[in-house]
């Protein structure tokens, strides 16, 4: 105890007058620290609220959806309040704009949301398009994009409503759905009138109940839930709604977690690297309190108090700046999040933070602390005494040992998936040993191999990289990593928008028809023509659902073993399908082959998709029975194929033969190319006024809603991997002071022996423009890897280089290394000499 | 050998018997002591002297319980420190050991005040800030006692650390060329300074020095050279 105390004192001794360096080593750990703590505090405050605000999530107690119309007469006398809803894809057009795009129309009848409401601009346009007439609710998405205002009209097939107001929120869904797909309500006593629903459209029938309370959701569907599946009627209450955003919420902030992890991770490396020097600065006086009779054991815990202290202060400053951080964070994610957030102080997050903060820069420091418990009394009458060697100590080991296991503990925790923990653990060690590597091997080449040739300043430059307390490695290591991060994401977002775009030089189609009913095919086709387009493909499509495969039914199914099951989902989808006898470009066949039906009586083939029929184990050979519009249909499986989805095109999981399918209710779709991206909007426009029910897509369109997804995305990623960078740049910092005393006094020295301000200054700018430069590469030279195997293995996609965009990460990160040593420097190159001698 | 541990008139306070050193430098030995024999009696002063890297550094390391010999005993205050593990050897530094050192070896950290009192907050002694301070007076800085040692000139750090070596009261005083990085003057008042505590509290000394004439203030002299002892003199 009286020892403790004494230690305590020490410590204190000790703190005062080096304690302001202690502070700046453990600030690398601040920024990753505030990152986690805010990213798991907006993580636990999400929760709460999607607990909080679940009905508001699905603005009913009970919602039911089917792709044919179907009643439900029992419900109506158990519900409290009803509403219906149509939903179906459409274009519309704006009338004296003259343009058009396609969205989601959405005819409603009744007071849904029964929770929560719509949100709309201006504020009595909701109780304005509930009081009917020809209005609608507009997303104000789709507004802007067409600089249109409420009180405009907007054109829905073949009616023209008045926009009643801009809506901002629908409820449960967040900005990113409207970007895909922007919502239009209109009133359901008009969409006969608009004529878009039609044989063959696709079309989804909601209806949402409030309850009356008498029974509760889950009684309701533990009593009707057969009945609704055979029937292929989906449910979905409140539990469930919440339970899916829940989850698919909880693993956004899980991931986020991670990217916030690696910036303590980096500062853990600065910090380590940071106490390294602390240490070899201190191992004299360790000598010499050796000398007066301290034991190892109580030296070591003089120093260790101190950064445990100091690793304490760090953490709990980032939990209080994390904390802070939320209430930025709202606006970071306002188009991910489906419900209001309230931003409250997380206790289990701050100790998450302030725990894993203590916890890991403790074990990192222990590295280069552990070297105090060997040195030698010696030292203090031979300087030079040897200590025991860096890597034999067994406890050094352990130490290393834990932060691994640490490390992999921490993944687990937040992925809860061993293979995904395997993966990130593993690339985070790769890209260390990567760095750790290519720095050591960099200083090792310089000092071997230092050209003599080379202009003294370029020389001296280099040579600094490996002077004595160093942080050469830190630094590569740390600006690297960040550099990585950075880098990959935009590599990859940068990636995905190239291969959509390439798609249109290649001379693919690049403009989609769909929705077309049979007797209009001739009209639109007539249309193309004219406009001296050529029609690329006319494919007909087919709706039919799964009945039974090798007799086995969705019933069936359900009832046998696990790994028997199939996926649910083969029973359930609407299987889009078309027919033709032979291949088209973007598809070949790898096993079996197409078997055209010749007469009445044959059996008929089918050519499935090589991955769908793999998941679903659907075998050459196997009896799949469909229900084609209410008739079923004896198939057989005769062919995989492998489609490659990329292309603009109409990719198919099943194409049957010619001569089955061609009487089924059908509707058509045409491929085209245009020329500029006008021609394409003028064509587009035309068709969509001639044919209301028509739907077109335009590769341009989708390229903008990519980028515009991507780059919502990418934000919110960049802005915690943002947090990497300012790490290093802490890192860096914290390195420029550690060794600032020794650079003034290489400097002095430099200058007494006749070098100029001029030269200095060069000097130092090579340097880091050096270490600048190094940093980057490795950090571009990992993200190219990074962004390789994610293109291969992840998108499949093929990998193409970013020439452009590395070139200005590599400009951008040493631009700021060097800036970073320079602003640093201004007053090492200020100092007089006498300075240095009186210090 | 048995009967030689055995001193019937006087207990020694360090006996060295028979010590050697040695380096393993490559595949080539180095030896840097070789059976070096001596004894010193409680309050008596002892100089190390020889060439420049005959051994007189290495020798008193080992008599302090620095480093460990490869040969050889070393009995200190009666205790043998090769069977002593460095925990250990700490302790019986902090019960009886002083040091002083060429480059002064200050706690950069401590004030002059703190770094006197260190050995005596070790032992657990209460009145360790008035005991050093009283320390402090006796070399003349009481006036400097909240100063760190980089405010301190060369010859008032050595008095600190003077200061600091006798704080525990030690039996035994190891010096390595305590005046070697001071001037003359400075170096005299210094040895001075030495003695005149040395006497007063009754501490052996061990002295290792290039300077003949400091030698000769010593009751014995040993000189080695190349890690052998060639003489030992009696003052
Ligand atoms: N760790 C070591 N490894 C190898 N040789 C060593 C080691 N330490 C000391 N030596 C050698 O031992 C010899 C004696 O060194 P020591 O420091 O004891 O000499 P010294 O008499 O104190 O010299 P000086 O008067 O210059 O201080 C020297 O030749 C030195 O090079
Ligand atoms: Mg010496």
């Amino acid at each position: 105890m009286a020892d403790a105390k004494w230690m305590l004192k020490m410590a204190a001794r000790d703190f005062r007058k080096t304690g302001t360096k202690l502070v700046l080593f453990v600030s690398a750990i601040v920024t990753g620290i505030a990152a986690l703590v805010a990213i798991s505090s907006f993580g636990d405050n999400l929760r709460k609220d999607i607990d909080r605000q679940a009905k508001e999530l699905l603005g009913a107690d009970l919602v039911l959806s089917n792709n044919a119309d179907f009643g439900i007469d029992d419900l109506d006398t158990l519900s409290a309040e009803r509403a219906r809803e149509i939903n179906f894809a459409s274009m519309v057009a704006f009338p004296g704009k003259g343009e058009s795009r396609l969205t989601q129309v959405r005819a409603l009848e009744g007071d849904f949301p029964f929770y929560g409401s719509f949100e709309a601009e201006p504020e009595q346009s909701e109780s304005d398009f509930r009081a009917g007439g020809k209005k609608a609710l507009v997303e104000q998405l789709l507004l802007k994009q067409f600089d249109a205002k409420v009180g405009d009209s907007i054109k829905v097939g073949e009616v023209v409503f008045e926009i009643a107001g801009a809506l901002t929120k629908v409820p449960g869904q967040t900005g990113i759905t409207a970007t895909v797909a922007p919502a239009v309500y209109i009133p359901m006593e008009y969409l006969e009138e608009t004529g878009l629903v039609q044989f063959g459209s696709r079309v989804n029938y909601l209806r949402y109940f409030a309850l009356t309370g008498q029974e509760d959701a889950p009684e309701i569907i533990e009593a009707y839930k057969e009945h609704w599946e055979e029937e292929g009627i989906r449910y979905e209450d409140v539990e469930a709604r919440k339970q899916s955003t829940g989850r698919s919420f909880g693993n956004l902030s899980n991931f986020l977690s991670l990217v916030a992890f690696i910036a303590v991770l980096l500062g853990c490396v600065g910090v380590a690297s940071a106490i390294n020097v602390f240490v070899k600065e201190k191992l004299p006086s360790v000598a010499v309190l050796r000398c007066l009779g301290v034991t190892a054991a109580k030296i070591f815990g003089i120093y260790l108090m101190q950064i445990f202290i100091m690793g304490g202060i760090g953490s709990l400053v980032g939990a209080g700046l994390g904390t802070a951080l939320q209430y930025v964070l709202p606006l970071v994610f306002s188009d991910f999040l489906p419900v209001e957030v309230t931003v409250e102080l997380s206790w289990s997050a701050i100790m998450l933070g302030t725990g894993t903060g203590i916890l890991i820069s403790l074990l990192f420091a222990l590295i280069p602390l552990l070297k105090i418990r060997t040195v030698s009394p010696m030292m203090t009458l031979r300087p030079e005494a040897a200590t025991i060697r860096f890597g034999k100590d067994p406890l050094r080991w352990a130490v290393v040992g834990l932060i691994v296991l640490f490390m992999v503990g921490f993944s687990y925790y937040l992925l809860r998936n061993w293979e995904q923990t395997f993966w990130f653990t593993g690339y985070v060690f790769f890209a260390f040993g990567l760095l750790w590597m290519i720095a050591l091997g960099i200083m090792k080449l310089v000092k071997r191999f230092l050209p003599l040739w080379m202009a003294y300043p370029f020389r001296q430059a280099l040579a600094n990289l490996y002077r004595p307390n160093n942080q050469t490695v830190a630094l590569i290591a740390t600006i690297g990593l960040g550099t990585a991060m950075i880098s990959t994401l935009f590599f990859v977002q940068y990636q995905l928008l190239d291969e959509v775009r390439f798609a249109d030089k290649e001379d693919q189609p690049n403009m989609l028809f769909f929705d077309i009913q049979t007797s209009q095919v001739e009209a639109v086709s007539q249309k193309l023509t004219d406009a001296d387009l050529p029609i690329l493909q006319e494919v007909p499509i087919v709706t039919m659902r799964l009945n039974a495969v090798n007799g086995i039914n969705k019933r069936v199914n359900e009832q046998l073993p696990e790994e028997e099951k199939r996926s649910g989902g083969l029973y359930n989808r609407e299987f889009r399908v078309t027919y033709r006898d032979e291949l088209i470009s973007s598809e070949r066949i790898v096993k079996g082959e197409l078997v055209p039906y010749l007469e009445p009586g044959d059996s008929i083939f089918v050519s499935l998709e090589k991955g769908y029929a793999e998941r679903n184990r659907l075998e050459i050979g196997d009896e799949i029975v469909f229900n084609v519009q209410g008739r079923p249909m004896t198939t057989y499986v005769g062919s995989y194929r492998d489609v490659n989805f990329r292309q603009v095109s109409t990719n198919f999981l099943v194409v049957f033969p010619e001569k089955v399918l061609e009487n089924a209710p059908k509707f058509h779709v045409l491929i085209t190319k245009t020329g500029s991206d006008q021609e394409a909007a003028n064509l587009q426009n035309e068709i969509v006024r001639d044919f209301p029910n028509v739907s077109v897509i335009n590769l341009a369109t989708i390229v903008d809603t990519l980028e515009e997804i991507l780059g919502k995305i990418s934000f919110v990623i960049q802005f915690m991997a943002l947090f990497s960078i300012i790490t290093g740049v802490l890192v860096l910092i914290s390195s420029l002071i550690i060794s600032k005393f020794q650079r003034i006094k290489e400097n002095i020295l430099l200058r007494t022996i006749g070098a100029g301000t001029k030269v200095l200054v060069k000097i130092n700018t090579l340097e880091y423009l050096f270490l600048g430069s190094l940093a980057a590469l490795s950090g571009i030279l990992l993200s190219i890897i990074a962004a390789a195997l994610l293109s291969i293995y992840t998108f499949e996609i093929p990998f193409r280089m970013e020439w452009a965009l590395l070139g200005a990460v590599y400009l951008g990160i040493t631009a700021l290394t060097v800036f970073l040593g320079w602003w640093n420097s201004r007053d090492i190159l200020k100092t007089s000499t006498m300075e240095v001698l009186r210090d | 050998m048995g009967n030689e541990d055995f001193y019937p008139s006087k207990m020694n306070i360090l006996q060295v018997q028979n010590l050697t050193k040695t380096y393993q430098s490559g595949n080539r030995k180095l030896t840097v002591l070789d059976g070096v024999t001596f004894e010193v009696m409680p309050g008596e002063t002892l100089s190390i002297v020889g060439p420049s890297g005959s051994g007189k550094t290495t020798l008193l390391g080992l008599c302090a319980g620095l480093d460990t010999a490869s040969a050889g005993s070393v009995l200190l205050d009666g205790e043998p420190l090769e069977k002593m593990s460095e925990d250990q050897r700490a302790l019986l530094r902090n019960r009886s050991v002083g040091f002083i050192f060429q480059n002064f070896q200050l706690l950069p950290t401590l004030t002059a005040l703190e770094n006197v009192m260190v050995p005596l907050e070790l032992k657990g002694r209460k009145d360790a800030q008035k005991v050093a301070l009283n320390l402090l007076d006796q070399v003349g800085l009481a006036d400097r006692a909240t100063h760190y040692p980089t405010q301190l000139s060369g010859g008032e750090q050595q008095r600190v650390s003077i200061a600091r070596a006798f704080a525990n009261e030690p039996k035994i005083l190891f010096a390595d060329e305590p005046t070697g990085n001071l001037d003359t003057e400075t170096g005299e008042m210094i040895e001075g300074l030495i003695f005149k505590l040395n006497e007063e509290k009754g501490t052996t000394l061990i002295l290792v020095t290039h300077d003949l004439e400091l030698a000769q203030k010593t009751q014995q002299i040993i000189n080695i050279k190349g890690g052998k002892l060639q003489e030992v003199t009696h003052g």
